[in-house]
């Protein structure tokens, strides 16, 4: 079987219902090279595959955004949603295509943000140690992905409602350490002063460079997620979601891909980590502390765990609560407001906002041919 | 079609409610909005609240005006955690344009906060009623005030008076966080300096409500035990420590020897009288401005405590110093708040616990009263200031060669076991 | 495992503890001893909260992460109660009750409708946990609650080398072998218990044999949750209620099970057992990182047994 018609086999997502066109005779003149590499060609098969007029002008929206919105707006809401939605969008691959909910991504993410302070400045000067901003961060990358790995090496011993379990311990264990350590974590206060570095003319403290930057994360992660579901790998992760003894049987090594899933998923926490760090300009055992390390499990829930786009939906609409439901609802009973909407979701659509949205598009628009709607989550 | 129609709809609502929301101009002519933040959400709400009402009572003595400007307060809600506080702190400043920033409540927020700040130069900031040193020893904020003292301040002249009942060798058991670190410092400055030994330190995580380890760690042969404990914690420890055979006197920090101490059941009971503490406030003081102070607090608010709480004191001082530097400049706010600042720094009023000033680097100068636990004619207990200690920098009384040579308290710092 | 595999494991984790063991009795024997008694009393704490959680995983394969949540509704109902009536006993049988009857509630409003759907049942319970911590928070606010058990409970007992210790932890231990002897003996002497481990074997043959199993079902939840609320009351007082205290009960619970296996009473009581001594010897002989010297235990059982020590496959 080619990997195109597996592709076709497997595909039970929007691209099956869009119509076929044909393809262009040249490549895109946006690529500026003249030889019609293959990969290319594939590419941008891929994206007019996959890109229709709603995803056209969420982008063109997106881009605009800073625009018309105030700094306060671009910052507090939309990057930060941009940062968190990251940080959801690699739980949403780990327990949407991989069914293995992590509770340990923001504790990959929290890590990750505490790296780069460790290697590269702060205020605690005694600590940091100053390295320049890029390789700061490929360290801290690195070393996150590492961390992944590691528990997902530890979560895949065990299975199913197990995972919960243990990646929420190791998360609490991570940061009772962060919090009693004073040499490397800097203890109960954490590190302070921890800024986006300037590149060239650009400083990317200010609103809307940072903006920009989290928007671009967001964006590769997005389409990066989206890509890797269509891939054999992916493929095969869903299978193993699925079935994994019968993927087993066909030959798939299934603890490897589960963990390499993982692995894959602490990049994207870890990145989110990052911008997370950079947003706050600081970061402190608190960061990754229970409730947040719940919050992203809600986040990508409530979004809807079924698609990559679901992570950012959820984000939006947590990161909007939690600026403005003080001035709608009492303020002091904001998680109440945040859990009882999150219950409310897992109890009446268990695939989020988006799967609200598809409820609602399926009862009032025309049928679709094929869904992808499961039971279950 | 229809569906196309719908998308179209909902998409246009919410860029049109997007649109609402950003462009609604920020109407301030005669009202002068002032941020203000404490923590309303989670198990400090209850002191956030009194910290609100400290903030309103100074408010309602200037009769809502201050600088020839109606006031209005923006109360905004933390949960604690300095990455909520900086965000509350940031929405306040950033979508509400407060021009001045009071708060937040404790002590790893406002060192968030100070750094915040730093990236606002053209508002002004100050306190609440956080309490760490390194908020204003540390990379200090030119724009940040601090008109309350902190938690190492708040136990000078403790260990002298440690000294002088007799308490040679003491055991520390203290939370291993910021302020407990302060706190130990401020008795240790003067304690260690004058021959007092603490002889070990035992610091417990944060949360730990399980004492009996420490407890069996305590060696026979000290004087008393320094508890710098939360007051319901400390409950918990006196009733583990009774329970275990304990018999020594304990010296309380600050926070702990508050009403679920005074009010304790246990059968040592009688023991805890003479319990001496030190902070920046007593329910007990004796002069007719605290009386005053407290005389007005019970009239404004029903729903309030029987005698206000710390916060809701340093709160007070805090929104009285911004109301009074606006009075004194007649609201002038412009050139970067210059004429403000200066008012600010020039501050110096009698509190309702003592002079109010700061030193040059914006932080509190002021009083720490030493307090004995004494029994009332009723048969309840209180917190009878005996000694008071004035004008107490952040130097803690050393000098400033000594004191930048100790360092800010942290767990090993200062040390003095032998 | 071989024989030698066996003999290797054995020597390379219960050599240092031997050398432990020996250094602590030399240096400080009563130190030793009430770390040891402590241990051995948070552990039996442990257990009671534990058992229920076990219990509920077991048969009807819910991970009730509101659990946590249920110890504290059990110990502030129970505090309620027992300061209306001054009444400690009472307030441990409401805490028990409050607790009970909510867990009911639970499983007939709520799980039974999802059968099968573990993970969507553990998501709803994270909900749950979130929305009950606010509104006890809500209603009872964020200051300390402590109880005020009768005087003979109270007090300080005299014991060998360890001189005095608190009679009530010694109360305690003491509760929780009864509790776990009454859980052996409903779950080996009687009808009920029959049922409820034919059903953690078997699910479906327990229903084909026709036993009502949402009524087992029921009855179990409502015991599990009992047992929290029970719990809540128990260590409400030895350690005072505050908002908190329900995740550190729930991570506790995890580990335990974690540690002794999901659906297994005794595996709940080894893992206990193991979970608190590793507790209380970190606060004594390493207070910095003693809190992680749990956690530490736990990943290591799970690299030797994933499953747990008493686990048994799904």
């Amino acid at each position: 079987m080619s990997a195109a018609d597996w592709r076709r086999a497997m595909n039970t997502g929007a691209a099956a219902r869009l119509p076929t066109r044909s393809l262009p005779t040249q490549p895109s003149v946006v690529v500026g090279s003249d030889q019609s590499a293959p990969t290319t060609v594939r590419w941008l098969e891929f994206l007019r595959r996959e890109l229709s007029v709603r995803h056209w002008v969420i982008l063109v929206g997106v881009l605009i955004y800073p625009f018309v919105a105030s700094p306060f707006f671009t910052y507090q809401i939309g990057a930060q949603a941009l940062a968190l939605g990251l940080i959801a969008l690699s739980l949403t691959l780990l327990a949407g295509y991989g069914g293995m909910v992590s509770l340990a991504q923001m504790t990959v993410a929290g890590l990750a943000g505490y790296l780069v302070a460790i290697f590269g400045h702060s205020a605690a000067t005694t600590i940091s140690f100053n390295w320049p901003w890029g390789v700061a961060v490929l360290f801290a990358l690195a070393l996150a992905v590492a961390f992944a790995t590691a528990v997902g090496w530890l979560s895949v011993r065990t299975e199913g409602i197990y995972t919960i379990m243990i990646t929420l311990a190791i998360g609490v264990a991570l940061f009772y350490f962060a919090q009693q350590n004073y040499t490397l974590f800097n203890g109960h206060q954490g590190f302070n002063q921890v800024f986006p570095p300037s590149v060239g003319d650009v400083d990317f403290r200010g609103p809307v460079p940072f903006y920009y930057l989290a928007l671009a994360c967001a964006l590769l992660g997005y389409f990066f997620v989206k890509h890797l579901v269509r891939t054999p790998f992916g493929v095969a992760l869903q299978g193993i979601r699925d079935n994994p003894r019968r993927m087993h049987a066909l030959g798939f090594n299934v603890t490897a891909h589960r963990v390499a899933a993982y692995a894959v998923a602490g990049l994207l926490a870890a990145v989110g980590g990052v911008l997370i760090t950079w947003y706050n300009n600081r970061i402190s055992p608190g960061s990754m502390g229970l409730g947040v390390m719940i919050n992203i499990l809600v986040i990508a829930v409530l979004g809807g765990i079924k698609h990559p786009i679901g992570a950012f939906v959820g984000a939006i609409v947590f990161v909007l609560l939690q600026n403005f439901a003080i001035d709608l609802v009492a303020r002091e009973r904001f998680n109440l407001v945040i859990g009882g909407v999150f219950l409310v979701i897992v109890l009446f659509s268990p695939d989020g906002l988006l799967g609200l949205w598809a409820m609602v598009r399926s009862r009032f628009g025309p049928q679709s041919p094929n869904t992808n709607q499961r039971r279950h989550p | 079609m229809k569906v196309m129609k719908r998308r179209v709809w909902v998409r246009s609502l919410l860029a049109a409610a997007v649109a609402a929301a950003v462009v609604s101009p920020a109407w301030s002519q005669e009202t002068l909005k002032i941020g203000l933040l404490a923590t309303l959400e989670g198990p400090f709400a209850v002191p956030g609240q009194d910290s609100m009402r400290g903030a309103d009572l100074a408010l309602k003595e200037k009769n809502g005006m201050a600088g020839g400007k109606k006031i209005e307060f923006i109360k905004l809600s933390s949960d604690a955690t300095p990455d909520k506080a900086v965000a509350s702190t940031r929405k306040a400043v950033e979508q509400d344009k407060v021009p001045i920033m009071i708060g937040p409540l404790s002590g790893d927020e406002g060192i968030a906060v100070k750094n915040y700040a730093k990236t606002q130069p053209g508002v002004t900031f100050i306190n609440g009623s956080s309490g760490a040193q390194a908020t204003t020893l540390q990379d200090p904020a030119p724009n940040f005030y601090r008109f309350n003292t902190e938690g190492a301040q708040w136990m000078v002249g403790l260990g002298e008076h440690a000294l002088a009942k007799g308490y040679k060798k003491v055991f520390l058991i203290a939370e291993d966080y910021g302020f407990p670190y302060s706190q130990v410092q401020g008795f240790m400055a003067s304690y260690c300096a004058k021959g007092g030994k603490v002889v070990d330190k035992a610091w417990v995580p944060l949360g730990t409500k399980d004492y009996s380890s420490v407890i069996a760690r305590m060696p026979k042969d000290i004087d008393a035990v320094l508890v710098v404990l939360g007051g319901s914690d400390a409950v918990n420890f006196l009733t583990q420590y009774e329970q275990t055979g304990g018999n020594k006197p304990m010296i309380g920090g600050s926070i702990t020897v508050d009403q679920t101490v005074l009010n304790f059941k246990g059968k040592r009971r009688e023991s805890l009288l003479g319990t001496a503490s030190a902070g920046p406030m007593a329910d007990s003081i004796d002069t007719p401005e605290w009386k005053k102070f407290v005389a007005d607090y019970k009239a404004a608010f029903k729903d309030g405590f029987p005698s206000p709480s710390l916060f809701a004191y340093l709160y007070y001082i805090n929104t009285k110093a911004t109301l009074d530097a606006l009075d004194a400049v007649k609201g002038d706010l412009s050139n970067g708040h210059k004429a403000y600042r200066e008012a600010l720094q020039k501050t110096n009023f009698k509190g309702p616990a003592g002079t109010v000033k700061i030193d040059s680097n914006r932080n509190g100068v002021g009083p720490t009263y030493i307090t004995e636990v004494v029994k009332a004619s009723d048969g309840s207990f209180y917190n009878k200031v005996v000694k008071t200690v004035p004008d107490i920098s952040q130097t803690l009384g050393l000098s400033e060669t000594e004191f930048k040579k100790m360092g800010l308290g942290s767990r090993d710092v200062p040390d003095c076991r032998k | 495992m071989s024989r030698f595999a066996k003999w290797f494991w054995s020597l390379v984790i219960g050599g240092p503890l031997a050398i432990f063991i020996v250094w602590a009795i030399s240096e400080n024997p009563r130190l030793f001893f009430v770390t040891l008694l402590n241990g051995l009393t948070l552990a039996s704490l442990y257990f009671i909260v534990a058992a229920g959680f076990t219990l509920v995983f077991g048969l009807m394969r819910n991970v009730n992460l509101a659990h946590g949540s249920l110890y504290l509704l059990g110990a502030y109902s129970g505090w309620v109660v027992g300061d209306a009536t001054g009444s400690w006993l009472l307030a441990v049988a409401t805490g028990f009750a409050t607790a009970a009857v909510l867990g009911l509630l639970m499983q007939v409003l709520v799980f039974r409708w999802m059968q099968g759907q573990d993970l969507r049942q553990t998501l709803v319970t994270i909900g749950l946990s979130i929305v009950l911590a606010d509104v006890m928070l809500w209603i009872f606010g964020g200051e300390i609650y402590t109880f005020d058990p009768p005087s003979w409970i109270y007090g300080s007992t005299v014991l060998p080398v360890v001189e005095k210790y608190p009679t009530y932890r010694i109360v305690v231990l003491l509760v929780s072998l009864a509790i776990g002897l009454a859980l052996w003996w409903l779950l080996a002497r009687t009808r009920v218990g029959a049922m409820i481990r034919a059903g953690v074997d078997d699910r479906g043959m327990l229903a084909a044999s026709g036993v009502n199993v949402q009524l087992v079902f029921a009855l179990t939840f409502a015991i599990g949750a009992g047992l929290a609320g029970l719990a809540g009351v128990v260590g409400g007082t030895a350690l005072s209620i505050a908002p908190g205290e329900d995740t550190r009960y729930l991570l506790a619970s995890l580990m335990v099970v974690i540690v002794g296996g999901m659906g297994s009473v005794v595996g709940a009581a080894i893992g206990a057992l193991l979970i608190g001594l590793a507790e209380q010897f970190g606060l004594a002989y390493a207070p910095t990182y003693g809190v992680v010297f749990t956690f530490v235990i736990m990943v290591l059982a799970l690299a030797f047994r994933p499953r747990g020590i008493m686990g048994r496959a799904a």
